[in-house]
């Protein structure tokens, strides 16, 4: 080892040469991370300098009401993997879904971090916290999650809302939300919190999350719902490989009909993509194997708000015909779901409008390309 | 005299876990297990379209995912009288056999192996021992001296740098760790490979239901439609994609869970004599061979044993009213009668009557938990692995036999080591290998069918409410992974009339009976020693040997307090 009495925590370029990597390869490494995350090539020194000279980030990673859906969407993460993340980019100090230590220890943990690392943690919250009955229907260590989420809060940097949970309440602020369960950013005050809805959200777009905030040190830029632009400004819809079968009126009727067979829209049958933001379509699911629309059954909206009160979820939504991929959650806002007659048709119209804009820019471009190959 | 410990959060679970012992000369008199969070599913459920349940439900447990999706679908196509078709059934056991290897691998690596490994002792190993060592339990390529030497240097770095993260204040040099160092080190390198290879074995639900955690079902079969001749359905692609994922899922528990299992055991042979508890044992049986209704055709074969009596196995009816029943005498519900009530019939309200928060201790001589107490004619019962695994033993099925037998022989131990903490993490084990290969044998059924011709996934005959009668009741069950589960439905005028689960950590984990008899949890700590209060590291090997998965607790009741109905959820 090379210097075994080193009491600091090593950087990442540290880590890198450790690995046997070389400096260059270090660089190829954040410019490969910096496309990774969209970034200008002009970025890439901003990802080795954060690279080079941070001990890990530590992060406290709290579970309220919840299923643990997030944590165990986290872990399917395949790039980064989360051996990775949890050896050489962050620092897990609490997580009680796999921290070793448990009760009294577990808590020192919590409590070591938020006194050494005050104002440079990061605080992960999975789950709602219900705030009925003066929060008696989530405790933790003899204290109700109310409390323990103030208590983490206070000296946090900065707040992700992993799930539709903590996002939004999810299941158990279905309605009647019996609990009052309570989506974070509403009991937080003056802190920013980065929403990252999705039941759970897909496990390569939280690993994208926790990689920005370690790379940049500071927060992903938010859509006005204050979720990451990256993986929630286009529509399920917008990004779905059997879109042109809508745009061609061709939909399943019934599951495993012939048409279900071929592959045809599932709009009729409940798909909720034409309303829904979310990486699903491009990113897809664990490690871009599927997602749901492509495994035959519709999107259901996992990661809008009260979608477990947006309408049945075999039920057809309103085919909202006036609005195209050029929309963002910004500008559409949410538009109520409902079964609209004769939506189908104008929406043809509306489309072939738009399209003939499209293809025209595409002819284009595909000509200048062509030029570009015989130059 | 006793000294009351306290351990909450209980970590490396699912969910919200609170264990309070008491402890006299070194060993645990009596001990508690409270679940100290609720949701309250029931409530949204009411009046919500039955073919939607199982995605509301599904969101009980994201670790167990899909297995109450799963027997949401068995619930609402038992009341609507539906019969899927056979390449449906088999998707079904394709997906919950990788749910099981995924889930039982997660579990023993993940959230069990810190309780036997010592990770920090692991820095102290000599890795061409390790390598040794490593190639003489197992084929698994990766043993090389280099490859334990590296693993070390890169540990060894990463506890210099003062943040342990995930394994900080662990009870590492307590003196109930046993293993040499060589083993904590080959133990801590498949803590990380596990971890790579976990997200591998889910794709097979991916597949099938489009993602995971949470995949989607269907009533009336699945939504994945077979089509050879099209990119969109399953075709030769994605066929040959499961085969993979299972064969590789099936390699890591052979030659990487099973061999480290054997390995660690060995070592703790005294866990074989603590940690038993109750036993009486229950299964409700799955994994269907000829169609969900042919109970005798399940891999997974349903009985019942109480008092270690494996001679005997008993039916389980779960429609009879007097056989499984809820009590809530020591929890924080209420009831308008008196007694035991059967889930179709349950009622109750919440009542929160524990201290105020923040609070040292809870008064266990009154209600503890959000938990209900389960009891089959009047029996606590434990349910999981274990049950399932003796059941299996006790009906006398040829698979169970050779594997029990097997690990008694090469562990030098008597059948009745089974019954224990040690008992209950081996057969986790046993019937992941069983598990394994059966997922490959449904896979091939299902490439026979389709190779016959039969390519039908749903039966859509019955979508459509109008169809359906007016009033109807159905139970749906399935063995999670942490063991009995079961849903039942009360449908009336094509809406949810009522939705209740009692589910493995119910039975497992919940508060004792207005008689006294303990359930599981508290069962199975009792007698266990105790070498450091403030250390103790024993009451998390054998809770955790349990797998407990504390969802929630859910119980029904209007803004008035009226009663309506219930149900309980927690755990898988």
């Amino acid at each position: 080892m090379d210097n075994p009495n080193v009491p600091t925590a090593p950087t990442y370029l540290e880590e890198f040469k450790r690995k046997g990597y070389s400096r260059a390869d270090f660089l190829k490494f954040c410019t490969l991370m910096a496309a990774y995350l969209g970034l200008e090539n002009s970025s890439t020194a901003q990802v080795v300098q954060a690279m080079s000279t941070k001990p890990r980030l530590p992060v406290i990673w709290l579970h309220f009401q919840e299923c643990t859906c997030c944590s165990e969407s986290f872990i399917r993460s395949s790039h980064p993997i989360v051996a990775d993340v949890l050896l050489d980019q962050i620092s897990l100090d609490y997580s009680e879904t796999l921290m070793a230590a448990s009760g009294h220890q577990a808590e020192e943990a919590m409590k070591n971090t938020m006194t050494k690392y005050k104002g440079e943690y990061i605080l992960c919250v999975e789950g709602s916290v219900p705030t009925a009955a003066d929060g008696v229907y989530c405790m933790i260590g003899g204290k109700t999650s109310m409390q323990i989420l103030e208590e983490a809060a206070e000296g946090a940097k900065a707040v992700i809302a992993w799930g539709s949970c903590a996002s939004n309440g999810c299941v158990q602020a279905a309605k009647p939300n019996p609990t009052s369960a309570t989506p974070i950013h509403k009991l937080l005050k003056g802190k920013p919190v980065i929403k990252v809805p999705g039941c759970p959200p897909i496990g390569e777009v939280m690993a994208g999350v926790i990689v920005h905030v370690v790379t940049f040190g500071r927060l992903p830029e938010l859509d006005g719902l204050g979720r990451p632009k990256a993986f929630y400004s286009k529509r399920v819809h917008d990004t779905c490989y059997r879109r042109p079968y809508y745009d061609a009126g061709l939909y399943v009727e019934s599951f495993d009909d012939e048409n279900a067979k071929k592959g045809y829209c599932l709009y009729k049958v409940g798909c909720k993509g034409p309303s829904t933001y979310n990486a699903c379509g491009v990113t897809k699911w664990n490690n871009g194997v599927s997602f749901p629309i492509q495994s035959g059954h519709g999107c259901f909206g996992c990661s809008e708000e009260n979608y477990w009160d947006n309408g049945r979820i075999y039920e057809r939504a309103s085919a909202f015909p006036g609005f195209g991929i050029e929309s963002t959650a910004d500008t559409v806002g949410k538009v109520a779901l409902g079964v609209t007659v004769g939506a189908l048709a104008a929406h043809a119209v509306m489309t072939n409008v738009r399209k003939k804009k499209l293809i025209k820019g595409l002819e284009k471009e595909g000509k200048e390309s062509e030029q570009e190959l015989k130059e | 005299m006793s000294t009351r410990i306290v351990v909450d959060p209980v970590t490396r679970i699912e969910g919200h876990l609170r264990i309070e012992a008491d402890i006299e000369n070194g060993k645990i008199k009596d001990a508690y297990s409270s679940g100290t969070m609720v949701r309250l599913l029931e409530e949204i459920l009411r009046g919500r379209d039955p073919r939607d349940a199982w995605a509301y439900v599904g969101r009980v447990c994201g670790v167990c995912t899909s297995v109450h999706s799963l027997t949401s679908v068995r619930a609402v196509e038992d009341a609507l009288d539906i019969v899927i078709p056979p390449n449906a059934e088999l998707v079904r056991n394709i997906m919950f056999c990788a749910q099981y290897m995924h889930d039982h691998v997660v579990h023993f690596y993940h959230l069990h192996a810190m309780d036997w490994v010592d990770v920090v002792n692991a820095l102290k190993a000599d890795p061409k021992k390790t390598s040794e060592l490593a190639q003489s339990i197992s084929n698994w390529p990766k043993s090389s001296p280099g490859y334990f030497s590296d693993l070390q240097k890169r540990i060894g770095k990463f506890v210099e740098s003062g943040q342990l993260g995930i394994f900080s204040n662990g009870y590492w040099g307590h003196s109930a760790y046993k293993l040499p160092a060589e083993v904590n080190l080959i133990g801590l390198a498949h803590y990380l490979e596990a971890l790579e290879w976990q997200k591998e074995i889910v794709k097979v639900h991916t597949i099938f239901g489009g993602k995971n955690p949470h995949p989607n079902y269907l009533v009336g079969g699945m939504a994945c439609a077979i089509s050879t001749d099209d990119v969109s359905g399953l075709n030769a692609e994605r066929l040959a994609y499961v085969e993979q994922l299972l064969k590789q899922g099936k390699e890591f528990i052979e030659q990487v869970y099973i061999p480290d299992l054997m390995a660690i055991a060995s070592f703790y042979k005294d866990w074989g004599a603590i940690g038993g508890g109750l036993g009486n044992y229950m299964s409700y049986g799955d994994l269907p061979w000829n169609g969900y209704r042919d109970t005798s055709s399940y891999k997974f074969p349903a009985g019942a044993i109480l008092n270690k009596d494996i001679s005997k196995v008993m039916e389980v009816d779960l429609r009879k009213d007097d056989e499984v029943q809820e009590f809530i005498d020591n929890s924080w519900y209420e009831y308008k009668g008196k007694g035991g009530l059967h889930p179709w019939k349950g009622e109750s309200k919440i009542k929160y009557t524990g201290p105020k928060p923040p609070f040292e201790n809870l008064d266990t001589s009154k209600a503890y938990s959000y938990l209900k107490t389960p009891r089959w004619k009047g029996n606590a019962m434990e349910v999981g692995p274990l049950s399932r695994v003796l059941v299996g033993y006790a009906k006398g099925r040829e698979e169970f036999k050779e594997v029990v037998d097997k690990a008694l022989t090469d562990l030098n131990v008597p059948v009745t080591a089974l019954f224990s903490t040690l008992g209950r993490t081996a057969a986790r084990g046993l019937e992941s290998t069983l598990v394994a290969q059966w997922g490959i044998d449904f896979f091939n059924q299902l490439i026979d069918n389709i190779k016959k011709g039969d390519t039908r996934m749903a039966d859509s005959s019955k979508r459509d409410p109008s169809k359906w009668p007016a009033k109807a009741l159905g139970v749906g069950h399935a063995e999670a992974p942490r063991g009995a589960l079961a849903h039942w439905i009360n449908i009336e005028d094509e809406k949810i009339a009522n939705y209740q689960l009692v589910v493995p950590t119910t039975w497992n984990a919940s508060p004792r009976d207005a008689k006294g008899q303990v359930s599981a949890y508290e069962a199975a700590l009792r007698d266990t020693p105790i070498a450091d209060l403030k250390q103790p590291v024993e009451i998390l090997r054998t809770i955790h040997s349990f797998d407990p998965c504390l969802a929630c607790a859910v119980h029904l009741y209007d803004e008035e307090g009226k009663h309506i109905s219930r149900i309980s959820v927690l755990g898988d």
